[in-house]
């Protein structure tokens, strides 16, 4: 017997840093083998209130291992009294991830910031890590890659950088059959987060041909046979009488 | 055994692979059929993929027959369109030997013959043949790679056809169902065309949204009594 | 073996832009660093392969022999592109179905009677036609760079838009493909002919590495 198929989220996920803070972006497609199992998912995972997380992979890994790890950075925050540090994240995430020697198949985008200004890492599997001014993980990877290789430069605005992750993540979501439907986009800068779920939707689907609704009665009743499951017993009509009824 | 003195037969010394190669791959896609009293419907989706790439946008897998029939093939692009260079090339040859055109009967049994012919080393291909009886009523035909042929009144197969297969049966065999509009919904296995027409819109943009190798545009098949022709319609390039 | 990487094929205003590197690896291995992988085919077409080198010497062999058969029954036909890719997908299929496979990627590009063609072939004589196309590691990083500029424009992209394109994303791939070389070729389809450009160098910037500490904790 095969070993059950875990939800994948076949994915492009990216991060991308400017003057001043960085952008997070995923697709939103879920998929189980050849099928779309979400087509509207969450891909990028809180973390702390200056860090998100995207995740790639094993949907299940992903969800489980951000969380384990945000849990950990609340326990942190609260025994140092300061805001965790992104490198702190990546290493507890890389730590994690190591010593269950890629058996737990997550593959991160992750993105903060804190007193060492913006930064970005990709956490792979097996525990390896990468800190870039741009990153791209997932099975549209490359379409999302492609982007970033011809148009990324040095010193960019908020703008621009937003546009750019857009881009990348609808390169992916065309071009590569694992990613689809609409793209999150999430901006970290000091002391702010905007969150913006669903910020593109270029795959809306039309209006049906028609209604599906079965009529009522579609269902045929072929026997009708009812049951009475109460006993249904009248007291004798003593007017009046309040005494206590079982 | 290797012999010092090399091969002695003559012609080229065969060299084994070195690479695990497969002669077979799934360029995915989706491929439905239905039959009405005076028409068929033979519609597919023209994405060609290859693991999470997208070969082309546009490559036609459904093809119009010189005999007013209509084959529908899903599974390796490749063996598809050799298949239906051998058939177009039978049913030329059929014409031009016995005077007439091959009536759709003859060209299904020609395409099990055909398929089971490669028993050993099949045509990855699932097949769905539209055609008119000569009474002029739909039939469909739909095959296995290796030539098993059925006569229904509707088909699917392909990348989606698991996702379809269940929609057509409640709408099209009303399996289990009372109270239905004959006037919209016609009887089993004999839907109203602009009503099927419907359906087969639904199936596709339906397909589309549920499975990875279904989308692009949809590219549907009306054969009559007067002809075939053809209708396309964008779905979604996700 | 000794494989070739990717091949670019588009369709601009006027006819066929295709490209390609000129590396011919031997694994990892550069070896080969001057070989053309892009060649003219008669009059009308342009041939780009990736994948195995001298089985590509071979497909020339048959297409040369296609060539001059055709000259010699001086019948006033000779091979256009949509016929040599066909006589390639069939030549491919061939091989695949006796599992004995040609192992190339092919792209086929002509312009002929006022008409453009770019066509794909495979080892497993799988082909398609796209107005982009894309062989080997260019398929995942080139073609997303190659529908997004084309798909739409077929009718607009001037030459010089098209150069531009193929230059570009040839230069992503010099960044992302370890098996590529910054030196290339262009060639061109239309109505004047077929023509294949000297190899050129791609310039590139790696600047950004000066800013990179590290790849974690430091």
């Amino acid at each position: 017997m095969k070993a059950p198929r875990a939800t994948s989220t076949g994915t492009t996920i990216v991060g991308c840093i400017y003057d001043g803070g960085l952008v997070l972006g995923a697709d939103t497609r879920a998929t189980e083998g050849p099928i779309v199992a979400d087509k509207n998912c969450e891909k990028i995972h809180y973390l702390a209130p200056n860090m998100y997380c995207c995740g790639a992979g094993t949907a299940a890994d992903t969800e489980f291992t951000t969380a384990l790890i945000s849990s950990n950075l609340e326990l942190h925050r609260l025994s140092t009294g300061r805001d965790a540090r992104v490198v702190t994240a990546m290493t507890m995430l890389k730590q994690m991830l190591f010593k269950y020697q890629g058996h737990i198949g997550a593959a991160l985008v992750l993105g903060g910031y804190d007193v060492n200004g913006p930064q970005l890492y990709t956490i792979a599997p097996h525990g390896s890590t990468d800190k870039l001014p741009y990153v791209t993980m997932g099975s549209g990877s490359m379409a999302a890659m492609a982007i970033f290789e011809s148009r990324w430069k040095k010193g960019m605005t908020r703008e621009q950088a937003v546009e750019l992750v857009k881009d990348a993540i609808e390169s992916g979501v065309f071009n590569d059959l694992g990613s689809g439907s609409n793209v999150d986009v999430c901006v970290i800068t000091k002391s702010k987060v905007d969150y913006l779920r669903n910020y593109r939707k270029p795959n809306e689907r039309e209006p049906k041909e028609q209604s599906y609704k079965f009529k009522r009665g579609t269902t045929a009743v072929l026997t009708t046979e009812i049951t009475s499951l109460v006993d249904i017993e009248t007291e004798p009509s003593n007017a009046g009488a309040s005494e206590g009824r079982a | 055994m290797l012999s010092a003195a090399g091969p002695t037969h003559a012609g080229p010394v065969r060299i084994p692979m070195e690479h695990g190669f497969s002669p077979y791959t799934d360029n995915g896609g989706t491929t439905l059929a239905i039959a009405g009293d005076d028409y068929v419907i033979v519609a597919g989706d023209t994405r060609q993929s290859e693991g999470y790439s997208i070969n082309t946008r546009y490559c036609p897998k459904v093809f119009k027959l010189d005999n007013n029939c209509v084959l529908a093939t899903g599974g390796m692009a490749a063996d598809g369109q050799n298949l239906v260079r051998r058939l177009k090339q039978s049913i030329e040859q059929y014409h031009h030997v016995h005077a007439k055109t091959m009536s759709p009967s003859a060209l299904a049994q020609l395409l099990s013959v055909v398929l089971y012919g490669k028993r050993h080393f099949p045509y990855f291909v699932w097949n769905t043949l539209g055609g008119l009886d000569a009474d002029g009523s739909g039939w469909v035909y739909s095959y296995d790679p290796v030539g098993n042929v059925e006569k229904r009144k509707w088909a699917c197969a392909g990348s989606a056809g698991h996702l379809i297969m269940p929609f057509l049966d409640a709408k099209i065999g009303h399996h289990h169902q009372s109270q239905i509009d004959a006037k919209t919904e016609g009887k089993p296995g004999s839907v109203p065309f602009d009503t099927a027409m419907k359906y087969t819109k639904d199936a596709f943009t339906s397909a589309t949204e549920r499975d990875i190798y279904t989308g692009d545009l949809l590219e549907i098949f009306v054969i009559r009594k007067s002809g075939v022709t053809v209708e396309q319609i964008p779905l979604k390039r996700d | 073996m000794v494989t070739g990487t990717s091949v670019l094929g588009i369709k601009y205003k006027d006819g066929i832009m295709m490209a390609a590197d000129t590396l011919a690896s031997y694994g990892s291995l550069a070896r080969f660093r001057d070989v053309q992988r892009i060649v003219p085919v008669g009059e009308h077409t342009l041939l780009g392969a990736s994948g195995e080198m001298s089985d590509f010497a071979y497909i020339q062999e048959q297409l040369d022999k296609l060539l001059v058969a055709d000259h010699l029954a001086a019948d006033g036909h000779t091979a256009g592109p949509h016929f040599i890719w066909q006589y390639l997908s069939r030549l491919m299929y061939a091989r695949r179905s006796r599992v004995n496979p040609l192992w190339n990627s092919l792209i086929v590009g002509g312009f002929r009677d006022g008409k453009r063609f770019l066509g794909f072939v495979d080892l497993q004589g799988t082909t398609y036609e796209a107005s982009t196309i894309a062989t080997g590691f260019g398929a995942y990083l080139g073609q997303p760079l190659l529908r997004k500029a084309v798909e739409g424009k077929e009718d607009t992209l001037t030459k010089e838009e098209a150069h531009k394109l193929l230059v570009d994303t040839l230069r992503v791939l010099y960044y992302r493909d370890a098996r590529s070389l910054d030196k290339i070729q262009i060639a061109t389809a239309d109505a004047s002919g077929v023509s294949v450009s000297e190899p050129f160098k791609l310039d590139s910037d790696w600047s950004f590495g000066a800013d990179i500490r590290g790849y974690g904790a430091l």
